[in-house]
């Protein structure tokens, strides 16, 4: 069996267990669900908020440079910290915070594999206090753009082919017979997908205990739609948390060189006056531009 | 503090699939519930035994799956 090319981006709930308090590791918590941590935690992480700590909040961005050090600043984060961020629904904000980390250039970010599922399941120790954290000094790298895409290498990549589109959403959001996750709020004036992309569900790359699946089983998964580590990669979804995990997936357990995340996603081109959208499943994708 | 009795289940509400994930801590049951294939979580519970969080989970994902359209493809 292939080994995941970064191993040491995955941190097991073993080691967890063992190190959580360890002087250098810091442990954090980040959910869909924001209330979720003060039920229980892992004891000794803290808790950061997607929608307040891991985002701009007046202008739709992910964090500034200065931002993201005065989070890791009052994190008790510094450069040389041991980051390992765990969360619900199978680290998807987890992956987000791991991929704005990077992006800033920290060293040493894993994920919990299985996440807060795994933990709970497994019936490990929670805590429910928050522990004081001493502050620490930061200074974060230039953004790396090699990490991120922005809406013209998505029309690009959408119009010439030079990049694989990903589209990680449910085939349902995929197919545009939905305008977001069932139950959730529309948040798109068009349904479907951006011409050209594949549809590659983010859960496809989970096992049932939250767990990554193995490298072959992962490398099969893309290689079944084309998506080889050939050409470079840019995933996405809707709002950019579960393509993050894809573009984790992608990134440091097949090391695919060259693998962006779209953020803007489907908020970005579902509402984007005069953009090209497909509509159908996957296999019927090429010949239903609307 | 741990989680008891951790069990999740599979189940159809308003004609989607939906995963109930159930658990004790301490006296108290927790209940949450998602969406499966996105994922996204929809609701979470608590009550004094699993049926009760679970069946108040339950109510309050039926009633946002509920309001879910489909569009013609």
């Amino acid at each position: 069996m292939a080994e995941y090319a970064h191993p040491e981006t995955l941190a097991t709930t073993d080691w967890v267990a063992k190190h959580a308090h360890d002087e250098g590791v810091r442990v954090v918590e980040v959910d869909v669900d924001t209330k979720a941590y003060n039920e229980g935690h892992v004891p000794g992480a803290i808790a950061w908020n997607w929608n307040t700590e891991l985002c701009d909040t007046l202008r739709r961005d992910i964090l500034s440079r200065q931002q993201f050090e005065e989070l890791m600043e009052r994190s008790g984060v510094a450069p040389g910290t041991t980051l390992v961020i765990y969360g619900d629904n199978n680290n998807w904000f987890a992956a987000w915070a791991f991929w704005q980390a990077k992006i800033y250039g920290h060293r040493d970010v894993r994920l919990m594999n299985g996440g807060r599922k795994k933990w709970l399941a497994e019936g490990r120790e929670l805590a429910t206090d928050v522990p004081k954290v001493k502050p620490a000094n930061y200074t974060a790298g230039e953004p790396d753009p090699s990490l991120r895409a922005f809406l013209p290498q998505a029309q690009a990549a959408s119009a010439q082919g030079a990049a694989a589109l990903v589209d990680v959403r449910s085939p349902q959001e995929f197919s545009g017979e939905i305008l977001a996750p069932p139950g959730l709020p529309e948040t798109c004036q068009r349904g479907g997908h951006i011409p050209g992309a594949r549809s590659i569900p983010w859960g496809k790359a989970a096992n049932d205990d939250g767990t990554f699946k193995s490298a072959d089983e992962l490398r099969a998964l893309y290689a079944s739609e084309g998506v080889d580590g050939s050409k470079p990669v840019i995933a996405y979804c809707r709002i950019g948390e579960r393509s993050s995990h894809t573009w984790f997936v992608l990134k440091y357990l097949l090391g695919f060189n060259d693998v962006k995340n779209y953020d803007g996603s489907w908020t970005e081109w579902g509402n984007l006056v005069g953009a090209g959208v497909e509509r159908g499943a996957a296999a019927k994708a090429a010949g239903a531009r609307q | 503090m741990r989680a008891e009795e951790y069990a999740e289940r599979g189940l159809e509400l308003a004609g989607w699939p939906v995963n109930v994930a159930s658990y004790r801590l301490g006296t108290e049951w927790h209940a949450k519930a998602d969406n499966v294939s996105p994922g996204a979580a929809l609701a979470r519970a608590t009550g004094t035994t699993r049926d009760e969080a679970e069946r108040k989970v339950l109510a309050r994902a039926e009633q946002l799956l509920g309001r879910t359209r489909r569009q013609a493809v």
